[in-house]
């Protein structure tokens, strides 16, 4: 059988295809949406990009919340007359063919009269008229195209918010004032003393003056609240000779023009101010579509089905869940809330909690906890706890969730900012002092104009500049940090700690040892031939991995939910599935791995042993970072796997297990108590405490716009084995950032001669101050992208 | 020399005039996604393309 593409999602598959109308299709669900969207004239979405789509899946019942209007009501984003908006995140968008389909959504629905694709943050705003279709066929609808938006607890809480456009106003607002001021400015830099020059020059001043007032008093508030905040803690940060230089800056030139002394320095004023901002802008750029400050309502659904009395189903919100309640959660539906199962066997998946993806079967009495998500059918469970006292989400009550992590950081451009603060002001009273003696008309003169010629805008541009490009070439390696002080924080890190399941091990691939007496071929041929018929995750990766063996058709077959697969053909009986099933006791030795037991005629033959398997790699990393750092692995499972991580890691790592959520917090707590400055790389919400614990947080994702717990740095798993070079190219950006404190200071040496000796006119200054800011940009900017350069 | 107060005063407009229409176009969002729309300025011709490819093959159909 040859490989073949999907016509439509692009998937690779061996099985038979389906074909239609002389394209190939890997299932039922991506042939539907091609003729659905070929019925509507939308077939353009294939000439976009080949194979844009996504296999739709196949679970309309996971939208059954939109049927409470109180749910329905919380997620518009607009609702009057009819007409509601709504804004849906759907990870899926990832083409130009994605937007194309779905701005062209209303061909689909006749509800929908508008869809408006936001790229960037992967949402979709759609307009739609109430009377003509719900929002829950609409969104049934998306998800049956292979669009399915991602609804959570925190869409539901979140209030209207509106978005900061600020830093673009004042941005826009300084650009402004800079030009037209730069324009009024320029008859006086040449100082000819011509008839009308002299005649209109308190014109041209007096309206400069009009241009920097926004400029001073709403464009560069932000500094002064800063410089504020800073002196109120005694901290000598960027902004207060930042403040100091735009005070003195509008002060001088306020009583040089009322006094007619000079022309004032308002262009070198909203110059500077705009190149900080400038600045600001620059380093401001976040994943709009990555959340880094998610917690648990990120991850749950927004509406469960509460049964009351026998039959009857209602939907409700997760946050109306009262003790007592019996709740009906399907296949797939995430558990809200600490519960006990009263129907149904469950095999219940966790690994969106732990990061495993190993099942654990639960029968009738027992507990499950907050998280799990049940596969192979529904089951009835009584609410133990509300959402809030849950296990899982008490979690976040503690203060590490709460605590501001750059509150306790200083950035090396405030390190910087307090001896240079020191030095400005002793050199302007030094100067000060001297021109008292020599000519006290001059003292005042020099002592402002030293404090303005040394105001630190390109000092407060290299960090910015070289940061926020370096976050940049990050991202593009599929390294996305909260912010550019993660960078920072990331070059003085000395402690690398990782969790071991779903982090160094990958929990797509596994590998599938057999135990056992060897299976003849009918056996083997019956086995593949029940595999296939099974959804069951085991079955599938298991079917996967045998031999294609012929494909018999089978006599009988049944799947026994949580238990296994009993099929017969022929003469040939066979029983997969757990070990009670098949009537043998679970072997000690691989209680911890998960197992496929195979009985064949009533005789039991073997078992299929699934082990995780490392990411490619580990061994090197771990090799490069043993020089600079302490390493440790904390895990959450039983030290079974000790041996395996022996062999693989260098003998100083430290291997800790049976870590609980709280015992790896405690953990980092402990050896930060003792000095160290500790990286820590994990996946899962058993993470998510010692994320937030440790100086830096970074998150493995497997899909980085869909699943991935608070942290300070989102990083795909693709690139785990390269994180020794991303810790070394956070390294050089801050020999970067000194290099340009230098060059800066070149420029300030310069000018602070010019104002030392009284000279300084107003030219002289807005050469000085933008040249200096932009030759620290160049050099911050080449230097920052030669350096990236050496990731790839 | 009066000449440059009606001068100054329609530069100063024109520049406010571009001001303010930068003013409302931050306010109508139009920063807010600065990549969809110029994928979305690709598209108009989209449409019609595929309404004459649409007709070829079907007069193709007709011709077996």
């Amino acid at each position: 059988m040859s490989k073949k593409t999907c016509f439509h999602c692009g998937l690779d598959f061996t099985t038979a295809a389906i074909n239609f109308e002389e394209k190939t299709f890997c299932c039922n669900g991506c042939k539907t949406v091609y003729s659905l969207l070929k019925d509507h004239d939308l077939s353009c979405y294939y000439d976009l990009q080949d194979a844009p789509g996504a296999q739709p899946k196949t679970n309309p019942e996971l939208f059954h919340f939109l049927d409470n209007p109180k749910i329905v009501e919380q997620l518009l984003e607009f609702n009057d007359d009819g007409v509601q908006i709504v804004n849906l995140y759907i990870p899926h968008i990832h083409c130009s063919s994605c937007i194309w389909v779905l701005e062209n959504f209303k061909k689909l629905h006749p509800a929908v009269s508008s869809s408006t694709v936001n790229f960037g943050k992967k949402s979709l705003r759609i307009t739609f008229h109430s009377e003509k279709g719900s929002l829950k066929e609409i969104v049934e609808l998306l998800s049956r195209i292979g669009y399915e938006p991602l609804i959570r607890l925190d869409d539901y809480d979140k209030k209207k918010k509106n978005i900061d456009r600020s830093i673009i106003y004042k941005l826009g607002i300084a650009g402004f004032a800079f030009g037209n001021i730069m324009f009024l400015s320029f008859p006086e830099y040449f100082q000819v003393g011509e008839y009308w020059l002299e005649q209109y020059k308190f014109l041209f001043r007096w309206l400069m003056f009009f241009f920097a007032l926004p400029v001073v008093f709403y464009a560069a508030n932000d500094y002064f609240i800063s410089a504020f905040k800073g002196l109120r803690s005694r901290i000598l940060n960027i902004d207060v000779p930042i403040a100091l230089g735009i005070s003195v800056l509008f002060l001088r030139s306020t009583f040089d023009i009322i006094f007619n002394t000079g022309s004032g320095f308002f262009d070198s004023l909203s110059g500077l101010v705009f190149f900080l901002l400038l600045g600001k802008f620059f380093q401001q750029k976040t994943y709009s579509f990555l959340s880094f400050e998610r917690d648990y309502k990120s991850y749950f659904p927004i509406g469960v089905t509460k049964l009351i009395g026998k039959d009857k189903e209602e939907s409700i919100p997760v946050h109306d869940i009262q003790k007592g309640d019996i709740l009906l959660i399907r296949h797939e539906e995430l558990i809200p809330v600490d519960c006990r199962l009263l129907k149904g066997k469950a095999k219940i998946d966790y690994s969106f909690v732990t990061g495993e993806s190993k099942l654990i079967s639960k029968k009738t009495g027992d507990q499950l906890f907050a998280g799990g998500k049940p596969l192979g059918g529904s089951i009835e469970v009584k609410v133990l706890n509300t959402v809030a006292q849950s296990y899982l989400t008490q979690l976040w009550d503690q203060d590490v969730f709460n605590r501001d992590k750059t509150s306790t950081f200083t950035s090396i451009t405030n390190r910087m900012s307090k001896y240079f603060t020191l030095a400005v002001l002793s050199i302007a009273t030094i100067a000060t002092t001297f021109w008292l003696f020599i000519d006290s008309g001059m003292a005042l003169n020099v002592f402002t104009a030293v404090l303005i010629i040394a105001c630190p805008c390109a000092l407060a541009l290299a960090a910015p500049f070289t940061f926020g490009n370096m976050l940049r070439i990050f991202g593009k390696q599929k390294f996305y940090l909260k912010n550019t002080s993660v960078i920072e924080q990331l070059a003085h890190i000395n402690t690398v700690i990782f969790d071991k399941t779903g982090t160094l091990t990958s929990p797509k691939e596994s590998q599938v040892k057999y135990e056992g007496m060897p299976l003849n071929a009918s056996e083997k041929s019956l086995l593949k031939s029940s595999l296939r018929q099974s959804n069951h995750p085991l079955s599938r990766s298991l079917y996967q991995i045998l031999k294609s063996n012929n494909i018999m058709t089978l006599d009988a077959y049944e799947e026994i939910t949580g238990k296994g697969i009993q099929a017969r053909s022929k003469e040939q009986q066979l029983k997969i599935g757990s070990a009670d099933f098949v009537g043998v006791k679970q072997p000690e030795k691989i209680a911890m791995n998960t197992a496929v037991h195979i009985q064949s005629n009533e005789q039991y033959k073997g078992h299929f042993t699934f082990y995780n398997k490392y990411r490619k790699g580990m061994s090197k990393l771990f090799n490069l970072l043993k020089k600079d750092y302490d390493l440790a692995v904390l895990s959450g499972d039983n030290a079974g796997e000790e041996n395996n991580l022996k062999k693989l890691l260098p003998a100083k790592t430290k291997l800790v297990f049976n870590q609980s959520p709280q015992d790896k917090l405690q953990y980092i707590k402990y050896h930060q108590s003792e000095g160290a400055r500790v990286l820590m790389v994990g996946d899962g919400l058993n993470d998510a405490g010692a994320l937030a614990q440790s100086n830096v947080g970074v998150a493995i994702s497997e899909h980085v716009n869909v699943f991935s717990p608070a942290c300070d740095a989102i990083m795909d798993a693709s690139v785990l084995q390269k994180l020794y070079d991303f810790i070394s190219l956070s390294k050089a950006s801050i020999r970067l950032v000194k290099w340009s404190f230098l060059l800066s200071l070149l420029y300030n040496l310069v000018g602070l001669y010019f104002a030392v000796t009284g000279q300084l006119a107003p030219v002289i200054a807005a050469i000085l101050m933008p040249l200096s800011s932009i030759s620290v940009v160049v050099f911050t900017t080449i230097g920052s992208n030669i350096l990236g350069k050496k990731l790839n | 020399m009066s000449v440059i107060y009606i001068l100054l005063s329609i530069s100063i407009v024109v520049a406010l005039i571009f001001f303010a229409a930068f003013i409302l176009a931050v306010k109508k969002g139009q920063y807010d996604d600065n990549y969809t729309p110029s994928v979305r300025m690709l598209f108009e011709d989209e449409l019609v393309k595929k309404s004459t490819s649409e007709k070829s093959k079907t007069k193709k159909v007709k011709q077996h």
